[in-house]
């Protein structure tokens, strides 16, 4: 058994990552940090792991070496610490966007700060296996995806590797989210009355996943706005590209298919009958799945790309176990095989 | 016997005793496809029934 390790464990991201690493078949948790509930249960967090396990939050001082650390922690804090974390493992998934992007520049447009710690940039690979599997088996250090930018990379991919898209418009990304990609802080604008049956056009531009999409699709002239609505989990990206010359719905058929068959965990929908014909975040809850659709409008060129996740699943804690599997030669799908509920 | 969705391409098998007129569902988009020939296997798209999917 793996021993692995959590050095933020009560947010939304560590909360999921524990529940999944708790039921995987191969690893054993040893140590969830959390230095402001030190010595409570991770149950008193995540009531749903009563009764699972008896593990209690412990200071990150206290954290014993072990195969694989996962980090879960603030925005800037793991590059800060790099260092530190990687004394007490070989094998590292960070989950935040410390380490998501190589090129410095960029990460200075998009975050709007110097990173703190650029010589450790080159050593990380994207975890999206989907694109990176093989670099993934190899690598000692992942970084976890945005869970805004893997719906919208997901449905573009197909377009950009089958080069459907005319590169000279611009592609436009509408992304529903749930609430939960907020984080577990609250604050005023989180409150019940305020934030229930809300529709939030929160990051309309200049949201800092774009960098992500543009790093792994290859597509320039993409924007993305982000709208949160009444959901806790899930994320669904629809994506407007231009086709550069006359194509059918079965060329697309053909480049979604080349892209995704058969990835473990990417679903093609695109149906003709039936209440689910697209992408539905709502059955994909607690689950890693991504499912991919898409629809064509013949007089125009344009192409919807619609992509539905988990943001907190294949948006998160799902595609860092699902690289954990492949860093330490698990099977992919070891520890993911919830397939969802229906009705929900 | 196996045969391609009109539709989406698909590769679908057709049980060995399918007959001519019935309809079949493909797994891939689910389009409803009549055999329009068992030898050798053929589909066309069926006609549609009425449309009850909205908002």
């Amino acid at each position: 058994m793996l021993r692995v390790s959590i050095i933020g464990g009560s947010g939304y991201v560590g909360g999921e990552l524990l529940r999944l690493l708790l039921a995987h078949p191969g690893v054993e948790v040893a140590h969830v940090t959390s230095e402001r509930l030190a010595g409570k249960p991770v149950a008193s967090t995540h009531p749903n792991l009563r009764g699972h396990t008896s593990l209690q939050y412990v200071p990150a001082s206290k954290v014993a070496p072990c195969d694989v650390l996962f980090l879960a922690l603030p925005h800037g804090s793991a590059a800060k610490r790099i260092e530190e974390f990687a004394a007490l493992a070989p094998k590292i998934v960070d989950c935040s966007a410390d380490f998501r992007l190589r090129d410095t520049a960029a990460y200075e447009r998009w975050y709007g700060e110097e990173h703190p710690n650029p010589a450790w940039l080159g050593r990380f690979v994207y975890g999206l296996p989907e694109i990176y599997r093989e670099q993934i088996r190899a690598a000692s250090y992942v970084s976890g995806v945005g869970c805004n930018a893997t719906a919208t990379n997901l449905a573009l991919l197909p377009l950009a590797r089958a080069g459907l898209i005319d590169t000279d418009r611009d592609v436009i990304v509408e992304v529903k989210v749930g609430s939960s990609e907020g984080g577990a802080q609250s604050s005023d604008a989180s409150h019940h009355p305020e934030r229930s049956g809300a529709v939030r056009s929160f990051a309309t531009t200049g949201h800092r996943h774009t960098a992500e999409v543009i790093q792994e699709t290859g597509v320039e002239r993409v924007h993305l706005s982000i709208t949160g609505i009444e959901m806790v989990r899930g994320a669904v990206a629809t994506a407007h590209a231009f086709a550069k010359s006359a194509i059918t719905e079965k060329d697309l058929w053909r480049a979604y298919r080349a892209a995704y068959t058969p990835e473990p965990f990417v679903r093609i929908v695109r149906e003709k009958q039936g209440i689910y014909r697209l992408p539905e975040p709502k059955i994909l809850a607690g689950t890693n799945y991504a499912d991919v659709g898409f629809a064509l409008d013949e007089a125009t060129g344009r192409i919807v790309s619609i992509c539905a996740i988990d943001n907190l699943g294949k948006g998160a804690a799902g595609s860092a176990v699902q690289c954990m599997n492949l860093m330490c030669g698990l099977e992919e799908t070891a520890g993911l095989e919830f397939w969802g509920l229906h009705p929900v | 016997m196996e045969t391609t969705c009109p539709e989406c391409e698909a590769t679908i098998s057709l049980n060995a005793d399918t007959v001519e007129g019935e309809i079949v569902t493909c797994p891939d988009c689910g389009v409803e496809l009549e055999v329009v020939s068992v030898n050798p296997p053929e589909l066309a798209l069926a006609p549609e029934v009425g449309e009850d999917w909205g908002e």
